[in-house]
């Protein structure tokens, strides 16, 4: 998917890694491999690739990520 | 003595012709081979269950993995725009293969497109299939709009007793249900836990095979060329009333002219400015998302322009009344691009990379100028009929 990009520095996307318990599930549901573990703490890798789906934030389970689209 | 008992039972003790005993093989037929135990009356089998498996808590529906000719033609139909809204299935557990209780349980939508995808890859496996209510709409778009969620996904997996079919506690969701599923959540209201299978139900054989493990193709999205080609169709069938209406707006600014309304005007200028509209559709619903890594910019509404822009000129080359004035090639090359821009624009709902932000900022940026280039074209198109 490397080669579909839309605009840069638009998504709302933030991770919290002071938050991260380091359970790895957000970078198995992220459709587009933003996040990766590094030294068992997530790390955003490709933030511009993020389309704010909701799937990290919606099964992290100590809410160390958020995303906030507007009305879209 | 079977022979016997039938010609005693015969009426007023007249003896049957023995010739009436092969009735039924030679000139009724043998009457239908119905699977009897299904026959209800009122009820009809769907052509996607072959027969009922039996399980502790009553029967299960077992799923064909082959498609037959009536769930292609219906498919055909769906991707045209069909019955898209209404393609559904019964929501419930299903079975396929010989399951048993240390069967693995898929979790799918019960959109009959999301089903047949799915049913179609699993012709060596015995497993659950529980569906889920999601009014008809594929897993992920199901998933963000709420339908396929952590609350639908417990209370179907109580609902089907599910634990008194499966020893283990697992559901194996795919990967793109997590935007509407909280693992968490599930497992504290069901006692089971979720799973997150492959994107595609290609890989599921695979990922199980795998020891539940998906790797990293299994794990990303893709945009091919058929994923997108595909999908044009339905592009074009959503924007067909609203063409309509344009269609009949552009036949009635064509009629303008010199003696205030002309019907011929109306009909010679309006079927060139009809045949824009067609080109400035196609190249925005149709070339742009084919070719879409292709051209160049980010921004779908720019791609459009381009395609647009291309389109137009072809057909400037195509049709000499296009460019019977200026001002008439003008109005036209500007209201190609303008229809081609905003559809492509629109395809950024419809791919599976562009984020909510990224989307309204190409909204604000670009329908300025896609409504400053239709008023322009406009104002041309009835100042070249004088």
């Amino acid at each position: 998917m490397k080669e579909f990009r839309h605009l840069e520095d638009v998504a709302t996307l933030v991770l919290d890694e002071t938050k991260c318990i380091g359970c790895s599930l957000c970078t198995e549901v992220c459709p587009h491999q933003v996040l990766e573990m590094h030294q068992k703490k997530a790390k955003i890798i490709d933030f511009n690739a993020c389309m704010e789906c909701g799937a990290c934030v919606n099964n992290c389970p100590s809410s160390a990520l958020t995303v906030n689209p507007g009305v879209g | 003595m079977k022979n016997k008992k039938k010609t005693q039972a015969s009426t007023s003790g007249v003896t049957l012709m023995p010739s009436m005993d092969q009735i039924n093989d030679n000139c009724c037929g043998q009457g239908a081979d119905l699977p009897s135990p299904q026959e209800k009356p009122g009820y009809k089998l769907c052509n996607y269950v072959d027969k009922f498996i039996t399980t502790e808590v009553g029967p299960v529906p077992r799923i064909k993995t082959k498609l037959d000719i009536r769930d292609r033609i219906s498919t055909a139909l769906v991707r045209c725009g069909i019955n898209r809204y209404r393609y559904t299935i019964a929501p419930g557990l299903y079975g396929v293969g010989d399951p048993d209780k240390t069967s693995e349980v898929l979790v799918t939508a019960n959109f009959k497109l999301t089903f047949d995808h799915l049913r179609r890859e699993l012709a060596t496996l015995n497993a659950w299939i529980l569906v889920l209510d999601t009014k008809g709409v594929n897993v992920w778009c199901a998933a963000s709009k709420g339908t396929f969620s952590s609350r639908e996904l417990t209370n179907h997996i109580l609902k089907a007793d599910l634990d008194k079919i499966v020893d283990h506690k697992r559901v194996i969701v795919p990967q793109l249900g997590a935007t509407g599923i909280c693992a968490k959540a599930v497992k504290k209201e069901s006692g089971f836990r979720v799973v997150y299978g492959p994107i595609r139900a290609a890989d599921i054989i695979k990922f199980l095979e795998n020891k539940r493990k998906a790797d990293s193709s299994m794990r990303a999205v893709t945009f091919t060329f058929l994923e997108r080609i595909i999908l044009t169709p339905v592009e074009l069938q959503i924007v067909l009333k609203p063409a309509l209406i344009t269609a009949i707006v552009l036949f009635i600014l064509s009629g303008m002219g010199p003696g205030f309304f002309s019907f011929s005007g109306a009909w010679n200028r309006g079927a060139i400015a009809f045949i824009t509209l067609a080109i400035g559709m196609v190249s925005g619903a149709v070339i742009t998302p084919a070719l879409l890594p292709y051209i160049p910019g980010r921004q779908f509404a720019l791609k459009g322009f381009i395609t647009g822009s291309l389109a137009a000129l072809i057909m400037a080359g195509l049709i000499p009344a296009a460019t019977a004035s200026p001002s008439t090639g003008l109005a036209l090359f500007l209201f190609c691009v303008t229809i081609s821009s905003f559809l492509a624009m629109n395809f950024t709902g419809t791919t599976p990379f562009t984020s909510p932000s990224g989307v309204e900022k190409e909204m604000k940026r670009y329908i300025p100028i896609q409504l400053t280039t239709l008023v322009l074209s406009t104002g041309l198109w009835i100042y070249s009929a004088f």
